[in-house]
Parts: structure tokens; sequence; C-alpha cells
């Protein structure tokens, strides 16, 4: 393939990538299995890559392959009978379509009910019938407009896997016969809650990478604040998407400080503040107005206090307001950090709660908290449990107890890095406390 | 990956001012790229008369009202896109002359940001 041919390749391919959801929604709305409509939206782009390169791209390209995979539909009809039943409405449509799409460009494919098309789709592939790899899987696939080999390099696994995961999770809701439908009201929470989480499943990998040699994925960061993005344009009475959406821009605001140049992790009392993005800050505190308006408006229906995403977003905004680690708002953290523990009541957030509260009311308060958390024994091997009883015991000047805890602390971490910083703790307790990351 | 738009119309060769109708479908564009997540920031530039050059040669600065030269390609507007690719970025700048019609000569010069990261 030669250099014209390639980038042409490239440009069909990013038509694609913005198409792609839309296309698919359409299709499945049109022929009831999400797997069909796939492959139908397939043999568009395949009959783009063709025609485009030469013919260029036509004005409006998601009506042109919405009428391509139209048109396929019907081929199919023809060919098999087993579609003929099936398909009757869409040959009806195809007729309008030929007429309207062709012809008016602009109209058609955009037409008000194709958002409610989508977010079917977002429903249906953040499904809980499928297990949450899967439904990562999938939403990259048909809502990020990735392609198989894309969605493999971001997630670090085979290709063959990822394509394996998707076709069986097109079998699984074919089997289970999934409707493509929007929750039912009393459901809707529930679903929500779902979808919020691959997305946010999907930023963590990028922001924390647990595979790989790189500690952060910037490139999937962004196609997860891209998916909440998408969301909250499709469900902007929803408080929930809005927190999660200012959660994500405020910490994607500090993608650019949380590596040293030599690829460590830095942590976030340690970054330098002047690098945080201040665009992506003032995203996220607006998306975060956004979700306590929508909050307020919801609230004759009986939500009123923030949810998990949105409470997150507020400590994230907390720790943006603040230029210098010093100015830091400990006492507005913590008791936001109450409210999410009472919400979210996860050891891993009691202890982030634990932090709050040392910074605000005094170690001893904090190390409380900790102890409490130790006696329940929730964490027994997550290393940042010792570490910060050992911060906390430094502070109140147990050097003794606290270099033990920085000793066990470092015996548990999985990260090269993370384990010369607690030995290097454990030496000299009491001569600066860590920071949570 | 984030992009910059530069919108650098030929004003000889174009409308004194965009259309109603022009104004209408950018605004729908615009709100489509927004929904998208593609779209973080966007703006016109008032007129290149009330701009000024600040200028910094051999160690000393100097203010200028208007450009410095003569400037043949006069920037008129900006977006800043977040996108998956350069050709994605490309295919959204193409919408977006798209929507301006016949009558419009514009360049749009397509700039990566350098990131942090």
């Amino acid at each position: 393939m030669d250099e014209a041919d390639e980038r042409a390749r490239r440009a069909v391919e990013a038509v694609w990538r913005i198409e792609a959801p839309r296309l698919v929604a359409g299709l499945t709305r049109l022929v009831g299995d999400l797997g069909l409509a796939e492959d139908l939206a397939q043999d568009a782009l395949v009959a783009a890559l063709e025609q485009w390169p030469d013919e260029g791209v036509p004005r409006n390209p998601g009506a042109w392959l919405m009428t391509v995979g139209k048109r396929r539909a019907v081929d199919l009809i023809r060919r098999d009978q087993n579609y003929a039943r099936k398909l009757e409405q869409v040959a009806r449509d195809l007729e309008t379509a030929e007429q309207t799409t062709l012809g008016d460009p602009g109209q058609a494919a955009d037409a008000p009910d194709i958002e409610d098309d989508l977010l079917r789709l977002v429903f249906i592939a953040c499904h809980p019938v499928l297990t949450p790899q899967a439904r990562t899987a999938l939403t990259l696939r048909l809502l990020g407009g990735l392609t198989t080999a894309e969605i493999a390099r971001a997630c670090l696994v085979p290709e063959a896997t990822i394509a394996q995961r998707i076709v069986r999770a097109k079998r699984t809701l074919a089997e289970r016969e999934v409707p493509f439908e929007l929750p039912e009201k009393q459901e809707l929470a529930g679903r929500l809650a779902s979808v919020l989480e691959v997305i946010y499943l999907i930023f963590n990998e990028g922001y924390t990478a647990t595979a790989g040699e790189a500690w952060v994925r910037p490139a999937l960061c962004e196609d997860a604040v891209r998916l909440a993005r998408v969301l909250a344009g499709l469900m902007p009475d929803e408080p929930e998407v809005h927190g999660l959406v200012a959660l994500l821009e405020l910490q994607s605001s500090r993608l650019g400080a949380r590596t040293a140049a030599d690829g460590t992790a830095v942590l976030l009392g340690d970054q330098d503040r002047g690098r945080w993005n201040r665009m992506f800050i003032l995203r996220g505190f607006a998306a975060l107005a956004r979700s306590d308006q929508a909050r307020k408006e919801a609230a004759s229906e009986g939500e009123r206090s923030p949810g998990p995403y949105a409470l997150q977003a507020a400590i994230a905004a907390a720790h943006a307001r603040a230029l210098t680690v010093d100015e830091t708002d400990w006492r507005i953290i913590a008791r936001l950090y109450d409210a999410l523990a009472a919400q979210l009541p996860t050891p891993v957030v009691e202890l982030n709660r634990a932090v709050a509260v040392s910074r605000a009311d005094g170690p001893s308060a904090g190390l409380a908290l900790v102890d409490r958390l130790v006696a329940t024994d929730a964490l027994p091997h997550y290393h940042l449990l010792p570490a910060v009883r050992a911060d906390l015991l430094a502070r109140l000047g147990r050097a003794d107890e606290a270099r033990a805890e920085y000793l066990r602390a470092a015996e548990l971490a999985g990260n090269g890095a993370e384990r010369t910083l607690l030995l290097e703790r454990a030496r000299t307790p009491g001569s600066r406390p860590q920071a949570s990351s | 990956m984030r992009y910059l738009m530069l919108m650098k119309p030929d004003f000889a060769n174009s409308p004194s001012g965009p259309s109603e109708e022009l104004m209408t479908a950018m605004g729908e564009l615009l709100s489509e790229m927004t929904k998208a997540g593609v779209l973080l920031d966007t703006g016109g530039l008032g007129p290149i008369e009330q701009s000024s050059t600040v200028r910094l040669s051999g160690g000393k600065t100097t203010v200028h009202d208007g450009p410095f030269t003569e400037a043949k390609e006069v920037v008129g507007g900006y977006a800043l896109l977040q996108v998956g690719s350069r050709e994605e970025a490309v295919e959204w700048t193409r919408r977006f002359l798209d929507v301006h019609g016949d009558e419009w000569t514009i360049d749009i010069e397509v700039r990566p940001v350098m990131e942090a990261s």
C-alpha cells in the first residue's frame, strides 16, 4: 500500500470513529440485533474504504454510511428468508431513506431519536449480564469507535483476546435476549451505576496503569473523558453523570504532573501544581456546578445528597483550588470524605478519610480511624495502610513504631520505586510525611 | 491528544461577515462537537487593528500597535479539539469548513498541542 492510500484509509477511519456509535446504534434499532448491526456497519466501512478515496468523503458521511448499512440489510433479506420477516421494516425505511437521506444531506441521520438509540447502545454495552472486561471492550469498540487493535493496544492484551471478548459479549447479549431498550425507571439507577463504573474503570486503567511499563497511559484517559462527556450530553439531568465528568476532567488536569522525568510516579502532595492544566480544572469546576444544579432540580424526587462521583469530584476540586499543598482546605476535604464514606463505605475510602481527618484535626484523630480499620483486617495486603499509619505515628513522635510500619509497608509494596521511598522513610521516620496520591 | 485549529479566512475572497444561516449551521456543528466530547474551547478574534505586538529582540522588549509586519495570513478564530488522531482533527476541520459553503475562502491550520506527559 503506498503512502497516499494509507493516508486515505486513515482519513476514512477517522470518519468511522466519529460516526460508528450512531451508525451501530441506528442499525441495532432497525435490525434488533447488535451483532448483525455491527456486521452491517462494518460492511458500510468497507464500502467507504473502497469509494471515498477516489470519490472524496461525502457531504454527510454519517447518512451515507447509514444508507449503505440499510442496503446491506436489504441484501440480506433477499438472500436469506430467515431475515426476511425480521427485517421487513428495514426495507420499507430504506425507500424513504433513498429519497431523503441521499437527496438532502444533513437530515435523516440526525433525527432526534438517534440520541435515544445512542443511549440504548450505552446501556447495552454496559449491561450487567456481561463481565466487566467485556463491558469495557464493547464500550470502547461501540461507543469509543476504537478498532479491536486499538483496544488491544490500550488494554495491553493480545488482539485475539479482545476480539474473543467482543464476540462472546455479543453472543451473550443475543442468548440472554437483552432488549435494545432504555432501562425502566426503577432499574435506571443501578444500570446507570454500571455505565459510570465502566467509564471510570477505563479512565483508571489509563491513570494508574495496572499493566505494562508506563505508569500512565493518557490516550485511555482521553477516551474515557470523551465517553463521559458524550454521556453528559445524552443524560443532562443526571447529577452523577456530570459528577463523573467533573472527576475525570479534574484528574486529567494532573496528568502532566503525575510523572517525573524518569517515568516514576509523583504523588499529589509533591506535584508541581504549575503543571496542572487550568483548562481541565475549569472544565471540572463547570461540570461539578452542573452536577449540583441537576441534583437541586431532581431534589423534589428525593435525591438530596451528592452521589459518590460528585463527592469525589468535589474532593478533587478542593485539591485543585489549593495553589500550594499547604493551602489545602483539609476541613472541607475531611467533611467530603465523611459524606463519601457514608455512601461508599470501602476500606480505601476510609483510609483516605483518615488521612484527611489527620490533616484537619491532627494525627491522633486520623490514627484512631486507621486503627479501627486495622482491627477489621479489611486490607491485609494493602501497603498504603501501614504506610499511612507510619506517617501518623511519625507525626506523633512515635518513631520506633513508625519505623516498623514503614518496613511492613515496604514489604507489601509491589512497585520498586515506592518500596525504595518507604525504606528511605524507615531510616528517618518523621522527616516528612507521605501525601496520598 | 489536543489540536489547535487556527482559522485564517482570505478576507479579500470572502463575505464581510457570517450570514445568519452560517451562524445557525455553525452553532449546530459546534454543539455536535461539544456533545461528541471533542470541542474544548473556541472563539473568534477581534479586528487586527486592535491587536498589539510585543517584541523581544536583543534582550529588549518593544510594543507596537497592530501586527508587527504586514501580515499575509491573519488568524480570525480558533478552536481547541481533543481527539484520537490527527486525521480525526482534520475531519472535524473539514466539517467546520463545509458549513461555510461556496462563498468563503479559508485556510485552517491544524496544529498538535504539545502534551506534558
